[in-house]
């Protein structure tokens, strides 16, 4: 098992036809997953070595079927994209796109939940990978494989240094999930956290916060009340100063809220592992499920 | 974005809210002419993008032209809080019989706007929110329905304004909320707002912070932007399409991608070093970039040695070593950098690095190996 993405995703991809939508498509592809259709409006009937080319998400769902969205049409018009995508009814979009309006993220927000029918991951995220099934996004796939650790993160290198260490340790992954760095992320920690509890592959869930925001508050006062499998977090940006945009537009510390410390202490005081470094997760990790490593590299 | 006070007033008036009419003034006589040109008394007000003005002296009542050209004297060219005042807004003094306060806040928490108002304006409203939370009434506005009329009315008596006011200040706060919804503002803030004794309803003051991701819709906004509290590092970064915060200590760092950044700048930090700066070189990095990077970490002359932290995804590590290589080629700088490359291509990229031998170039292999080689360098020299 794993979450969101697997064997049975059905990809289509507004954007197909830009530079990087192509490049990151026929990689996804390349690594397995079922990539079924791309949207460029005006491009209808051409393909992209061999993946068909629609106007329009309604007529990509018609004639593949696809179930999952990525979005990676420019700033400008990603917002449009994502509800095009969720008015064809697509149950899962993944939007990749850096640098969307903030306004144009509320609207979204509230428009995919008032319709209740589509879920979106990031803007602003590097996508999700189900080692050995799927990869929807630019997360690179060769670092990571399959295993019973669940990631969610809202950075994308960093979950890759996450990863690394955890990797170095024997571990492997269920699912990771990139929500993204921007202030209105479609989902949440505590939906993933949520659905990695109900896999039944996942038996460590590691989430990767930064500064900014309440998600880790929040996602602590879900996991205290919600989790049974053990959590470990790992908080970035302790020596942000306030007031200073740290690289993603969702990072910021104001006045005294959203700052690391406290998003730590907060996890801490709800029972949940906080890791100092990407070192300290992987050791925490260790500790609570066991070296995965086989002994023979132990020596 | 954050505006100044009077960029804020300008923003206001185009949207029906009412401000004291004033103009701004770079110089002495400037400011003069235009305080003759209001009449007196007026007000004299540092613009610069930071609280405490008042307390610091930045903002002056001025009863006629001499003790108006003292106070631009005054104020111009002084130091606020480590910001010097270049320029001055001067505006009609008003008459004041209360001090309200309102706002509109982009909450990312509930994912709504929420529109907030209250009596006790004219000071620290964080302090009101610690001290006396229910003197502020708050609301959260559905961004699909928008403000409407009762939003207004539900504040305004929940907050207790005054009854004569309550259409107003409800008309008031509608305006607040299309400046907040047309501008594409995540902050709308008026503190004070105040009713005067002809009971008028103005905007006495103005704080907004507009979305930058958005300016492209609003190409009248993009001039607004303030350099002049800008650091020339963060300016410099900023023309080159980096992404840049500048620090206190001397580790330089930089890495691709704002989490592993914020993550590399606590790891030296653990390590006992203090870093310099933010630098995100971003994702798919090429060398021309990473030079350019190099020039502007090094522009700070606090530097005395720099990390580069690099897990490579779509940045291949190859290019990242050739930007260096390239960079030594032009400024050879005279401080000592830590590599550490993991990632795509990152053999190739270690391979480079060693066939250059820079000098006083340190590779590692971990990010905590690489944190506390930096933090010995930088403490031996």
């Amino acid at each position: 098992m794993s979450i969101l993405v697997d064997n049975d995703t059905k990809l289509c991809v507004s954007g197909i036809t830009g530079r990087e939508g192509t490049f990151h498509s026929l990689r996804n592809r390349a690594y397995g997953t079922q990539v079924v259709a791309g949207v460029t409006p005006g491009k209808g009937g051409q393909d992209v070595e061999g993946i068909p080319v629609f106007n329009t998400f309604h007529e990509a769902v018609d004639a593949t079927g696809t179930n999952t969205a990525m979005i990676f049409v420019p700033e400008r018009f990603a917002a449009d994209s994502i509800l095009e995508a969720e008015d064809a009814g697509i149950p899962l979009i993944i939007a990749i796109t850096e640098g969307i309006p903030a306004h144009d993220e509320l609207r979204v927000y509230n428009i995919l939940k008032k319709n209740g029918r589509s879920r979106l991951i990031g803007p602003n995220c590097p996508g999700i990978l189900s080692p050995g099934k799927a990869n929807v996004g630019i997360i690179p796939a060769a670092f990571f494989s399959e295993g019973n650790v669940g990631v969610v993160s809202r950075s994308g290198t960093l979950t890759y240094q996450i990863g690394n260490v955890l990797a170095q340790s024997g571990f492997g992954n269920s699912t990771i999930v990139g929500i993204g760095g921007d202030p209105v992320p479609g989902t949440d920690f505590i939906d993933v956290i949520g659905l990695f509890e109900r896999d039944p592959e996942t038996e460590l869930i590691v989430m990767c916060g930064e500064i900014g925001g309440d998600a880790e508050e929040r996602a602590a006062e879900f996991i205290a009340a919600n989790v049974t499998k053990p959590v470990v977090a790992y908080i970035a940006g302790f020596t942000a100063p306030p007031g200073k945009t740290m690289g993603h537009a969702g990072a910021i510390v104001s006045g005294t809220r959203g700052t690391a410390a406290a998003k730590a202490e907060m996890l801490e005081s709800k029972g949940v592992r906080v890791g100092r470094t990407p070192t300290g997760v992987a050791e925490a990790a260790v500790s609570l499920l066991g070296d995965a490593r086989p002994a023979s590299s132990l020596a | 974005m954050d505006l100044l006070e009077y960029q804020g007033k300008q923003l206001f008036a185009r949207h029906g809210v009412p401000v004291p009419s004033g103009m701004p003034a770079r110089t002495v006589d400037e400011a003069v002419a235009v305080a003759d040109q209001i009449g007196y008394p007026c007000v004299i007000k540092a613009q610069v993008q930071i609280g405490g003005r008042g307390k610091a002296g930045g903002i002056k009542l001025a009863k006629n032209q001499r003790e108006a050209r003292a106070h631009a004297e005054a104020i111009l060219g002084m130091d606020i809080r480590g910001l010097t005042v270049h320029e001055v807004w001067v505006e009609g003094a008003s008459e004041i019989a209360s001090e309200y306060y309102a706002s509109v806040i982009f909450d990312r928490s509930a994912k709504a706007p929420l529109v907030m108002l209250s009596t006790m304006g004219g000071m620290d409203i964080e302090a009101v929110a610690e001290e006396n939370p229910a003197a502020i009434a708050r609301l959260h506005v559905d961004p699909l329905l928008g403000f409407q009329d009762f939003h207004g009315r539900r504040l305004a008596y929940e907050a207790a304004v005054d009854a004569d006011v309550v259409r107003p200040v409800g008309a008031l706060l509608t305006k607040l909320y299309r400046v907040f919804v047309d501008e594409e503002a995540t902050l709308v803030e008026v503190n004070p707002m105040v009713i005067t004794p002809e009971r008028e309803v103005k905007a006495l003051d103005a704080k907004v912070t507009l979305d930058d991701n958005a300016l492209f819709r609003h190409p009248e906004n993009a001039g607004l932007r303030d350099i002049s509290g800008e650091d020339a590092q963060e300016r410099m970064a900023k023309e080159r399409g980096l992404i840049y915060v500048k620090l206190d200590g001397d580790i330089g760092v930089l890495g691709n991608g704002a989490g592993l950044v914020m993550s590399t700048l606590d790891v030296v930090a653990q390590a006992g070093g203090t870093p310099a700066n933010f630098l995100d070189a971003g994702g798919g990095s090429k060398a021309e970039a990473i030079t350019s990077a190099v020039e502007v970490i090094l522009s700070n002359p606090k530097v005395r040695a720099v990390l580069f932290n690099i897990f490579g995804g779509i940045t291949r590590c190859d290019e990242v070593a050739r930007g260096l290589i390239e960079a030594f080629a032009q400024i050879n700088p005279e401080v000592p950098f830590v590599v550490r490359l993991d990632g795509t291509n990152d053999q190739e990229g270690r391979r480079l690095l060693a066939e250059a031998n820079l000098p006083n170039v340190h590779t590692e292999s971990t990010m905590d190996g690489a944190a506390r080689r930096v933090v010995e360098l930088a403490a031996a020299r």
